[in-house]
């Protein structure tokens, strides 16, 4: 196989995914309405009640919108992780998946391919709200946009790759909706995305313990850190950890000799 | 004419890539080289037999039609021919490379229509070829002039614009076959292409198919439950409850049941068993 198609066909992958990404306005929409909502109204009320002492990586004291702004470009990724893992059941139901799978290319590059477009799709978002987010009076340092970057691709591709596992147990897309708000609102909230930790552990010692097991923490940190040209290297090694086993999961599901959908369709038959 | 489809011969010179020595030489010898090879395949769902040591091969030039009742294992092989799932016993070769052996690289010369409908509704007839085309790593240039051609042939240039949402079934198809020989593949398989068409679309679908496979030395796999697409010429596998009860040359096949027909020797063949039996 020449490197050239692997190049090809990972082009083809993000393109189609951006085509179809534009051609659902509504899609794009519903992904910015939603953090603007917490940031606009949710974050504005708690502004007044709620100020947040100096912690790594702010060097003064920051405003709450400030404050929530990682968790909700992080609450952006998961969101597009699991539109992702939906689009996939939606191919997989719609027939479209077994054009991909049937290509000759080794399986774990064709996820990959198709993980990576789902981030470039969730980075456009992001930028997006980001710039929303300046106008509403959240400014970053200048440099902050660029080097979030690469945090953003990880970021995306961990909440990318947990989509993934997610479709890959999912028989109908009925019950897509049901598997999504018990994977996405329980990491949202139970995660330093709308409070800090130490506050989170004077308010109650056991949601501090769930939220310093959820991966979205790390995540969220992993950006705000990158947000102001640091690295915060615990969260970067957990965001990696779980973006590898999660797409060793992934692949092994979509493995044909011995993953889930082997299985799925055993089940179908019997 | 808009239901009919243009020609039967692909204009060569800037369709086809360069033909291997194999294909250049007279066939005649060598086209009994399978581009096919199924050795031995056995196939579980749970405790279920699906397909019970099946074996056979397909040839370069020559349309090969798997017939069988629905339930009796055609969608099952063509899964594991396409590495949707893979054969736990017995050996898969395509253009004689195994596919355990070779994994997906050995779908290279591999075009699949299937049963399902596959092309992505919301995105254009255009866009589908090109993102089939970028999977196979064809240039965009060159995945443009094939396209063009191929959707000529299939009357159906004029439509490379539309969305596919807004095509009919019989249209959807032809895109579908546009988008199985568009890299000019050396094995062609279709699972039950012509499933809910009209009898003209049905017709010269599968006229057109049989000329790709003579002109352009394509072997085809086509599975069917429709008697009337399958050539007398064509070489025949009858599968019912997961095996091979027959196989040669329609005509022969015929001839050794003693029937007077394809239809009335497929009765013979599977011995009376009905869809529900088989599905039972």
């Amino acid at each position: 196989m020449k490197p050239m198609h692997y190049v090809r066909a990972f082009n083809g992958i993000v393109w189609r995914e951006l085509l179809r990404f534009l051609q659902q306005r509504e899609r794009f929409f519903a992904a910015l309405v939603r953090p603007l909502i917490w940031l606009i109204i949710f974050a504005a009320g708690f502004r007044a009640a709620l100020g947040i002492s100096i912690i790594p990586p702010y060097q003064t004291y920051i405003t709450y919108d400030v404050y929530i702004t990682p968790g909700l470009l992080g609450m952006i990724q998961l969101f597009n992780g699991m539109q992702t893992s939906l689009s996939m059941v939606y191919d997989r139901e719609m027939g479209s998946m077994r054009v991909l799978l049937t290509t000759p290319l080794p399986r774990w590059f064709l996820l990959v391919s198709r993980l990576f477009a789902g981030v470039v799709v969730s980075l456009f978002q992001v930028y997006v709200f980001l710039l929303v987010a300046y106008f509403c009076g959240v400014e970053l340092p200048p440099w902050g946009y660029l080097t979030a970057l690469p945090a953003l691709i990880l970021t995306g591709m961990m909440f990318g790759a947990l989509g993934m596992l997610v479709s890959s147990t999912i028989k109908q897309l009925e019950n897509f909706a049901g598997i999504m708000n018990f994977v996405i609102f329980p990491m949202f909230f139970a995660s330093s995305a709308l409070y800090p930790l130490w506050k989170m552990r004077e308010g109650s010692l056991w949601l501090y313990y769930i939220c310093i097991y959820n991966p979205f923490t790390y995540a969220v940190e992993l950006i705000r850190f990158a947000l102001y040209l640091e690295v915060n290297w615990e969260a970067l090694a957990v965001v990696t950890g779980c973006l590898l086993v999660f797409l060793g999961l992934s692949v092994w599901a979509y493995d044909p000799s011995f993953g889930i959908q082997q299985r799925k369709a055993a089940a179908a038959a019997a | 004419m808009e239901g009919q489809i243009r020609g039967y011969l692909w204009p060569k010179k800037a369709w086809l890539p360069r033909k291997t020595a194999m294909q250049k030489e007279a066939p005649k010898g060598l086209a009994r080289t399978p581009v096919l090879t199924v050795k031995n395949i056995s196939y579980y769902y749970g405790s279920k037999l699906a397909l019970d040591d099946v074996s056979f091969e397909v040839f370069p030039g020559k349309v090969t039609a798997l017939l069988g009742p629905n339930g009796a294992g055609k969608t099952t092989l063509f899964s594991l021919i396409t590495r949707l799932f893979d054969a736990p016993t017995g050996r898969i070769e395509i253009v004689g490379r195994s596919a355990a052996e070779w994994g997906s690289r050995a779908l290279e010369p591999l075009g699949v229509v299937f049963q399902q409908p596959t092309l992505d509704l919301d995105l254009t007839v255009k866009q589908n070829l090109r993102y089939f085309a970028a999977l196979r790593g064809l240039k965009r240039n060159d995945a443009d002039e094939r396209m063009a051609r191929a959707l000529d042939a299939l009357a159906m240039k004029e439509r490379i614009g539309e969305r596919v949402r807004d095509l009919n079934g019989g249209h959807r198809r032809r895109v579908e076959i546009a988008r199985g020989i568009l890299h000019s593949p050396k094995l062609l398989l279709l699972d039950e292409p012509t499933i809910g068409l009209d009898v003209p679309t049905r017709t010269a679908i599968v006229k057109h198919i049989h000329a790709l496979a003579r002109a352009d030395h394509i072997g085809v796999l086509w599975a069917t439950h429709l008697f009337d697409e399958v050539e007398p010429d064509d070489d025949l596998l009858v599968l019912t409850r997961g095996r091979i009860v027959a196989r040669g040359t329609t005509k022969d096949v015929v001839a050794e049941t003693g029937a007077g027909d394809l239809g009335g020797a497929f009765r013979l063949l599977i011995g009376g068993d009905t869809e529900e039996d088989i599905a039972a």
